[in-house]
């Protein structure tokens, strides 16, 4: 079971607090009418599934309810930094906030 | 080519089993294949088996960055069935049903294929309907599925407790009769080694690094960690790594790569006729030829590459198998292990052609692959020899993710494979 | 039989209390203290079980959780046995006698001692590795009927239990500053000294005693002090620290990600008696900060001809069944080794009173002092001596001994013995280290893979990482501790000093196969004891082309047996590499995988039976509904009344006349499992507007619309009414199921993708109980219980909502609309309240000849009316035009979750399957629901379906049988005959509108 830090409410909880919400920076497009089948589907299910370091959210459904963002690597599965929704990705090589314990 | 028998058998037992051969060649990588198929689990050797077989094309190699067979073929709880709901999986998964029925024989390696039964059991109202609608539907196609009370559930299952003193007591099971097991490492096995006498490469600890494309987009080969190797085409079998091997040709799919673990209980002597799956409660449970009880549990909600997953996985899946067989819970979990299950987003497997010519896919079969083997490599490998789908494979494209002609049998039967 | 095998004196078993247990039928007596095994040994009894394929005999090898062969079915008594609840494949070198325990030897049949199954022994030259891949197809059909039904009942070992378990499990979650696992030297320096730096500290330990080989290192001296006795202070020290915690009988299975570790500790299973109150195990789920393992190393067994048969013994297990048991294992008792250790078990069992009579040493350069010890235990010693067979089935009665010389062996004659004490040297148990996921370095040097660099918080201690003799094991126990209280605590850690005397370094190991000079097509040595794999078996897998030690384990099944390769591993690996010409670390080890060791299910499964398996909920009106007799559904984790029979009735009487009632007067429907959701802030209305297809700016205050939900992919789901309580505060409802899942839904789009809006999300499913009141009486039933509510439909039309009070103040919010197609209300009131209120209308309505209903008739009702139930009607794939609900959809709006989708090409073809209903010909076949629906009554096999009946009720409005279907574009075949092929016939159904009672809706007014 993971441990992972919540950026909301600053502490260390076990993933069964917490639900998955898939790859994270893929936001809705503005104006979904302007975009074509292709670029829609791209949106819609396209996923870059990375294996090494992955942006990725969740939500800490049975704490604050906030989603947040990680990196996490998907080989060792190790958290690499935290973030709140809405902040750029960190530099996977040099973040060591929290999460990264 | 020795032919497995008996009498085969018996007669290098008197020379003490010094004369037997290779299963399968260690061969070095030529220059350049007609056809490359990257993953040599049971999907990409029953391809290369195929294409040799049936469409004559011999010149092959399937390249494995580990050891064949060692990803979810040699990962998977075995389980054989065809009773999905929708024509299109009927379709392919009764085509593998076929095709296990003489795969043995086929092979000539005993794959040791069990139709026991599969008994997936009902524990609410709308469990009853969907079943049911699993069960009309599977008649009309021709695929066995069978509706079973209660008491009749019990009766093909003695262990089974259908008492009214569980939280979701069991209402009814739908059987597939000739759903079974199979074993899986002879899948794997028998097939390479038929592959592999037909004169099939398989490269074993050659992972693929990259993949080369002409000026013109198509396909010139794969970048190897034993170096280049040209491909006239290549087909990507790769489970729970497609993404990954995708990317190196700059194809995006609608995959996530997931933990799925499953365990053994110690051998016991035989308890348990059948196989039994709940998806409402998560249990998925056989006993092998060998005495295991063998349990598989559900996904890991992240994506991983790590082939472990969390504690509380397996104990909610040991918790819904206590709950069904309660003589169970004194019996002891012997091993527990994990694979790399490739979910899309219907929960169907993408089958078929690429935007890049001469690149082919066979990925996203997600928690039931095992069951699609031959069928799956029978129909890749028509795809990949004719450069068009079989008409079996034809609806399972890339493409449906746009259309919107999604076959969605997670959504439609609430059932995990 | 006497207990002639005991020594006279020594051993930590209780001389004084003798304890009876039954063996395969026969009454035996240990002592206190005795394990299964060392009671047995004592009664001078080897033969334990039987191999799994071979089904030869074999005895005990071990004296502990690696134990392959002595493997039995243990019940708690005699009670207990005959009541189906024994265990199987308990190691006898685990199991603590009690008084009263009743064992059975396993894989054998009629009897231990006559096994009709051996005869698979003599077909051994058949039986290789892998023979079944070869075999068993002719004829096909033999497979399923004979050859798999053999097969099977000849493998197994124990028989599973047949009863269900009485017994309790309990669940404990922990934290701790540091874990240490294993109480032996190292693991007791670990736990002190983090203890002693002020660390919260969990020592667990896999045996009843703690100590571990100091148990048996009976000449050892600790800070000058008899080593036992050493344990028993630190014990005494740890034991009276609150921040420490002792888990006897505790095993270390599994490592996860971040420290997160499972423990299972066996609590009453030793015990005759247990205190009813305690489980009889418990799950640990420690989350550790540092983890310090201390798991030893276990001695490996020497690969010679016959070395199975019972009577031969791991060196060390004979040492420890003689110092710490006081058993001696035999009365001529041989010693074959190539490491120095196995010098010590002679030397001991000597002191003891015991014959050795050889050490036999497959090396020529023994330690000179060894030699000399052996002189003045004037015990012979053979150098460039190996045994190359032993004499003896059931029971060892000689060995055949070799002289090594270069690569040959030269018979050396033999020697008479009743057990052989053999080792290989030691393999470091780096099983935990390896789950948590540590590298493994090859250590040529001494024959073994080591912990490389740690990946979690974690480190290894002692010799598990290859650390000997017992001084050398305390001081790394005492670094570990202190680096891993250091790393945990942050507090500077004084690392203390132990002087010690005791177990020397011990030289000397061997990998893989034993040279012999026997004729090697006739003979057999094994390599993984329970499973029955030998080196050739082993060498036949290579020579088929399986190069990977992973192919060899699956082939041959080589340490994949229930110790998991713990004594085989190493030498399959040697063997597999020789044969392959390469060197052990491009051989490669299999992975180590938990469990440690076999963990219960019932200690995975913990609490969760019956009721606490999943939550139940249940609203404030269950109590009643169950004291009036209702049948209960499951729906997501609620409890909801499904109907309610009358004395007589069954389920479609019941239903039957409940719809009657409803239609005709009134009835009352306990709604409270539907989600809610309060939706508030200045941009509710906005953000509804997106997250529905539904317009919602317009909608007036103290008004109601029924909302349509999409998911992004454009298929609908989930639907609900949802009412505006003021400009800036929407009450939403959901589908009972669909609650979290809506509100998560609704949650990642405000959130995540409009974050701009001021909008606040609240789960208000458990703040307010649902009284429906529907029927043509209904305000009747609710008017003389409503405070300040204007009932009438001017004041109160159709789909209006109004806050106030019922019952002289209870706060309300009633809802008038209807799921039936009658007139009716939704009255909202705090569940504290709910009971008080729906008794008060109850009253009413049954005195206006209504009734309660339940989920049945809410069904039937809104069939009659075809209002869809999302999730029977839709199942994923559905879109709002497919069920006839294009008007839901806002045309004006530019964008709501799942339009784009809607404009795929796929969900705009013609022909997708749309909401029909139908009506069998006959007027009385009751459809099934999940038909197929087809256009031919016998239609070609493999024809695909039109589409499926979804919903099928008897109607006592209609007064026939009415069906929802999905049909291939359904709503074009109005007045069409379509089929329903079912088993025994088709039944022929009209196509229909789905609406089958008043289609004007002018009761909805009423």
């Amino acid at each position: 079971m993971l441990l992972i830090h919540c950026p909301c409410c600053g502490v260390e909880r076990p993933e069964i607090e917490f639900r998955y919400g898939g790859e994270a920076h893929i936001a809705r497009p503005m104006q979904p009418a302007d975009l074509d089948d292709h670029q829609w589907a791209e949106f819609l299910y396209m996923r870059t599934n990375p294996k090494g370091v992955m942006a990725e959210r969740w939500r800490h459904v049975h704490g604050c309810g906030r989603f947040f963002n990680a990196l996490r690597d998907t080989v060792s599965d190790r958290f690499i930094a935290v973030y709140k929704t809405g902040e750029p990705r960190p530099d996977s090589a040099t973040a060591s906030g929290e999460g990264a314990r | 080519m020795t032919r497995f028998s008996f009498w085969d058998l018996a007669l290098k037992a008197l020379n003490a089993h010094q004369d037997w051969g290779h299963q399968w060649r260690k061969p070095d990588p030529k220059p350049e294949y007609d056809v490359i198929i990257i993953g040599a689990g049971g999907h990409g050797l029953a391809t290369a088996y195929y294409l040799a077989c049936e469409h004559g094309i011999t010149n092959v190699a399937v390249l494995e960055k580990g050891w064949l067979g060692g990803g979810n073929t040699g990962r998977n709880t075995t389980i054989v069935r065809s009773n999905y709901l929708w024509e299109e999986s009927e379709a392919l998964y009764d085509h593998a049903m076929d095709l296990w029925q003489d795969l043995s024989q086929e092979l000539n390696y005993n794959v040791m294929y069990s139709a026991r039964g599969v008994m997936m059991l009902a524990h609410t109202v709308h469990d009853i309907q969907v079943f049911k609608r699993h069960v009309h539907a599977n008649r009309l196609a021709g695929v066995q599925n069978e509706w079973l009370s209660a008491e009749e559930a019990k009766e093909f299952c003695p262990p089974l407790n259908i008492g009214r003193n569980i939280r979701y007591p069991v209402l009814g099971a739908a059987l597939q009769r000739k759903g079974g097991v199979a074993r899986h490492d002879a899948v794997a096995w028998g097939y390479a080694r038929g592959a592999d006498r037909r004169g099939v490469d398989i490269i074993q600890n050659c992972a693929v690094t990259g993949i080369r494309r002409h000026a013109d987009g198509s396909i010139a080969g794969v970048e190897t960690s034993r170096g280049f190797i040209g491909a006239k085409k290549v087909g990507v079998v790769a489970a729970g790594h497609t993404s990954v091997v995708m990317d190196m040709a700059g194809v995006r799919m609608p995959l996530e790569s997931n933990p799925l673990q499953a365990l053994v209980s110690e051998p016991v002597k035989p308890c348990f006729p059948c196989v039994v799956m709940s998806n409402t409660v998560h249990a998925y449970i056989s006993q092998s030829d060998k005495g295991e009880l063998v349990i598989g549990a559900g996904t890991d909600q992240y994506v991983s590459y790590s082939q472990t997953g969390g504690l509380q996985i397996t104990t909610h899946t040991v918790d819904a198998i206590c709950e069904l067989f309660p003589m169970f819970r004194r019996m002891r979990m012997l091993r527990n292990w994990g694979g790399i299950v490739d979910v899309t987003p219907d929960r169907s497997p993408i089958i078929g052609k690429t935007p890049v010519p001469g690149l082919y896919v066979n990925c996203g079969w997600g928690t039931g692959g095992f069951k699609a083997t031959p069928g799956s490599g029978h129909v890749f490998a028509h795809t990949i020899a004719r450069d068009e789908p079989h008409p079996v494979n034809a609806p399972f494209t890339l493409d449906r993710f746009r259309t919107g002609r999604l076959i969605d049998e997670a959504a439609a039967a609430a059932v995990a494979h | 039989m006497t207990l002639s095998f005991r020594t006279s004196k020594g051993g930590r078993i209780d001389r004084a209390k003798s304890v009876k247990f039954i063996f395969d039928g026969k009454t035996l007596v240990g002592q206190a203290g005795d394990t299964l095994a060392s009671a047995l040994l004592a009664n001078g009894i080897h033969l334990v079980g039987r191999s799994f394929k071979y089904h030869r005999p074999r005895g005990i090898l071990t004296a502990g959780s690696e134990e392959p062969n002595a493997l039995v079915g243990v019940a708690k008594s005699a009670a207990a046995a005959a009541a189906g609840q024994s265990v199987p494949n308990l190691r006898a070198t685990q199991v603590e006698i009690h008084e009263g325990m009743v064992i059975v030897s396993q894989n054998r049949w009629p009897s231990l001692g006559f096994d009709i199954g051996a005869v698979n022994d003599r077909l051994s030259p058949l039986f290789v590795a892998g023979f079944y891949y070869k075999t068993f197809m002719w004829p096909k059909s033999f497979w399923n009927r004979v050859y798999e039904p053999f097969i099977r009942a000849a493998a197994g070992l124990g028989k599973a239990p047949t009863a269900p378990d009485p017994d309790r499990y309990a669940n404990r979650y922990a934290h701790c500053d540091v874990l240490v696992a294993g109480s032996g030297p190292a693991g007791l320096a670990a736990a002190l000294t983090a203890t002693r730096s002020g660390a919260r500290v969990i020592l667990a330990y896999e045996q009843g005693e703690p100590g571990g080989s100091l148990l048996h290192d009976v000449g050892a001296q600790i800070d000058g002090r008899p080593a036992a006795e050493w344990v028993s202070a630190v014990i005494a020290e740890l034991a009276g620290n609150d921040r420490v915690t002792l888990l006897p009988r505790t095993t270390v299975f599994g490592y996860f990600n971040q420290n997160f570790i499972g423990l299972a500790e066996r609590v009453t299973d030793h015990l005759a008696d247990p205190d009813p109150s305690l489980p009889r195990e418990r799950l640990w789920q420690v989350r550790a900060r540092q983890v310090v393992l201390a798991t030893g190393a276990i001695e490996r067994p020497l690969v010679f001809p016959e070395n199975d048969r019972p009577g031969v013994m791991m060196a060390e297990a004979g040492r420890i069944y003689a110092n710490r048991f006081g058993v001696l294992p035999g009365r001529a008792i041989a010693v074959a080794t190539s490491c120095d250790s196995a010098w010590r078990a002679a030397f001991d069992i000597k002191a003891l009173g015991g014959n050795v009579v050889a050490i036999l040493d497959m090396r020529t350069d023994v330690d000179p002092a060894l030699k000399e010890k052996a002189r003045a235990h004037s015990i012979r010693v053979e150098t460039g001596c190996t045994v190359t067979g032993v004499k003896g089935t059931k029971r060892i009665e000689g060995v055949r001994l070799g002289r090594i010389s270069g690569d040959t062996v030269s018979s050396a004659g033999s020697l008479a013995c009743d057990c052989l004490l053999m080792s290989g040297g030691w393999t470091p148990n780096v099983s935990l280290h390896s789950q948590a996921r540590g590298k493994l370095d090859w250590h040529a040097d001494k024959g073994a893979f080591l912990p490389g660099d740690p990946v979690q918080a974690q480190r290894s201690a002692g010799s598990c990482r290859g650390i000997d003799g017992l001084a050398q094991v305390l001081a790394d126990g005492a670094r570990a501790g202190a680096e891993a209280a250091q790393a945990a605590t942050g507090n500077a850690v004084d690392v203390p000093a132990f002087s010690a005397s005791g177990s020397e370094v011990s030289s000397g190991w061997w990998l893989g196969a034993v040279p012999h000079d026997r004729d090697a097509s006739r003979v057999r040595a094994f390599v993984d004891f329970q499973n029955d794999v030998t080196a050739k078996d082993v060498k036949l897998a290579v020579r088929e082309g399986m190069h990977s030690i992973e192919h060899i384990k699956r082939y041959t099944t080589t340490g994949m047996a229930t110790d998991q390769g713990r004594l085989s591993n190493m030498n399959a690996l040697s063997i597999a590499s020789t044969a392959l010409a390469n060197e052990i670390p491009q051989v490669g080890l299999t992975t180590f995988r938990q469990p440690y060791t076999p963990v219960t299910f019932g200690t995975l499964a913990t609490t969760s039976r019956g009721d606490l398996f999943d939550p139940v909920r249940r609203t404030a009106i269950h109590d009643w509904a169950a004291a009036q007799g209702a049948a209960f559904e499951d729906v997501s984790l609620w409890k909801r009344a499904w109907y309610f029979p009358k004395s007589g009735e069954d389920m479609h009487a019941a239903v039957l006349r409940e719809c009657r009632t409803v239609r005709e007067s009134v009835g009352i429907f306990d709604a409270s499992t539907l989600g809610k959701i309060e939706v508030v802030g200045p941009d509710a209305a906005e953000f509804l507007e997106r997250i529905y297809t539904n317009p919602w700016k317009k909608l007036g205050i103290g008004r109601l619309r029924y909302g349509l939900m999409l998911n992004e992919a454009g298929f609908i789901m989930d639907d609900g009414v949802v009412g505006r309580i003021a400009e800036d505060r929407f009450h939403v409802t959901t589908t009972t199921g669909g609650a979290p899942r809506v509100l998560a839904h609704m949650e990642d789009y405000l959130q995540t993708e409009w974050a701009d809006l001021k909008v606040w999300l609240t789960s208000t499913t458990e703040q307010w109980a649902v009284i429906a009141v529907q029927g043509p009486k209904a305000r009747e039933a609710i008017a003389p219980l409503v405070d300040d509510i204007d009932l009438s439909t001017e004041a109160m039309p159709h789909m209006s909502v109004r806050q106030g009070h019922v019952m002289g103040g209870i706060p309300c919010r009633l809802f008038r609309m209807s799921f039936t197609g009658e007139a009716g209300y939704e009255i909202n009131v705090p569940p504290s309240r709910a009971r008080q209120v729906w008794d008060a209308v109850f009253a009413n309505v049954e005195r206006l000849g209504g009734c309660a209903y339940g989920t049945e008739t809410m069904h039937v009702l809104r069939a009659e009316k075809g209002y869809i139930i999302v999730g029977q009607e839709t199942d994923g794939t559905v879109t709002p035009d497919d069920v006839g609900m294009s008007w839901a959809i806002g045309k004006n709006k530019p964008d709501f979750v799942g339009k784009r989708s809607l404009a795929r090409p796929d969900l705009m073809a013609t022909g997708r399957k749309q909401l029909v209903g139908l009506l069998t010909k006959d007027g009385k076949a009751l459809l099934e629901e999940g038909a197929q629906v087809t256009a031919e009554a016998d239609p070609a096999p493999r024809t695909p379906a039109l589409g499926h009946v979804t919903s099928s009720y008897m109607s006592a409005a209609a007064g026939r049988p009415i069906a929802l279907a999905m049909i291939a574009n359904g709503r074009a075949r109005h007045g069409e005959t379509l089929h329903v092929p079912m088993p025994n016939g088709a039944i022929a159904v009209e196509v229909v509108p789905p609406l089958f009672v008043d289609p004007e809706g002018s009761r909805l007014n009423a």
